[in-house]
């Protein structure tokens, strides 16, 4: 089963690199307000049962995938 | 000070570049390094741990966050868990970071430039293992060479820190971006520090500052107190 994580700087942690991006942006005339940059991690997992993919996952970004001091996740999986 | 050399091992990861520094530097203090290969899932009978900069496995995922899976890391864990005395320099502050041996997360520098040149630093805390040769308050120069050296911890984390004395250097001017221009934590025992500047490169005045050699040994000092610490 496919499934997908995605990993953000957590809400009101400074985003330099986001920063850069809507300033980037904001020149070749784009109105944006703000921009923040995160991770896709697309993977491939062995389950097809998406409760316990789910499950595998959100220990995943516990224990690797994501730094909870500084960084929130999104886990995606199909639904059944 | 004492003849004797007490022995620290040096921590290489594939991707550490300044092992070799590390050890030497070391050896000009006082220490006699001892290399370990971070495939090694035991250390040697070492007095103190150093864990040089560099960029383990390639930075890859998070600076330091693979790293923390190296069977070296797991024998330094037990090391610190056990009192063992542990420095983790640049890259190695931030593996110490990610295998929760020290607190807060080191992330992009606010500039998101790479800052490369010899920094002041004050020294917060000097009754500490690694600042023991230095005063507090003392300003040491010692350069910085690293894009991802932001140290960062939230507004609940840091107050507690700095009460109970865990913020032993910080950027006399700012460097990063660090959160109050932290530069070098301990962790709750004492025992493990990590600092992003790096003393091994400022051992000797003909390369600018020879400020780096009062940390490595204050290391070295309290390292020759203590008797060598087998990880079981």
């Amino acid at each position: 089963m496919k499934a997908t994580v995605l990993v953000r700087p957590k809400a009101g942690i400074l985003d330099p690199q986001g920063q850069a991006v809507a300033s980037s942006l904001r020149q070749l005339g784009f109105a944006v307000d703000e921009a923040r940059v995160g991770r896709v991690v697309d993977l491939e997992v062995e389950t097809t049962d998406p409760a316990e993919a789910r499950a595998e996952l959100q220990r995943m970004c516990e224990q690797l995938l994501a730094n909870p001091l500084i960084e929130s996740f999104e886990i995606e999986v199909p639904e059944a | 000070m004492s003849g004797t050399r007490p022995r620290i091992a040096v921590v290489t990861y594939l991707g550490s570049n300044d092992d070799r520094d590390a050890a030497w530097a070391l050896g000009a203090v006082g220490a006699d390094a001892v290399p370990v290969w971070h495939a090694e899932a035991e250390l040697p009978a070492v007095a103190a741990v150093v864990l040089p900069g560099g960029f383990s496995y390639g930075d890859y995922l998070r600076c330091g966050a693979i790293a923390r899976f190296a069977p070296a890391t797991a024998a330094v864990v037990e090391f610190a868990a056990a009192g063992g005395l542990v420095l983790g320099i640049c890259n190695g502050f931030q593996i110490l970071c990610e295998a929760g041996l020290l607190p807060g997360a080191l992330r992009p520098n606010e500039s998101l430039t790479f800052v490369c040149r010899d920094v002041p630093l004050t020294v917060e805390r000097a009754d500490t293992p690694f600042t023991s040769r230095c005063e507090a308050g003392q300003t040491l120069t010692i350069p910085v060479k690293h894009g991802e050296g932001l140290w960062y911890a939230d507004e609940d984390l840091y107050p507690e820190l700095e009460a109970r004395g865990q913020i032993v250097l910080r950027y006399a001017a700012p460097c990063n971006g660090s959160v109050r221009d932290v530069a070098g934590v301990v962790n709750e025992h004492g025992n493990v520090m990590g600092l992003m500047p790096h003393p091994e490169h400022a051992v000797d005045p003909l390369l600018g500052s020879a400020d780096g050699a009062l940390l490595l040994a204050s290391l070295v000092d309290a390292a020759r107190d203590r008797e060598p610490v087998l990880a079981a």
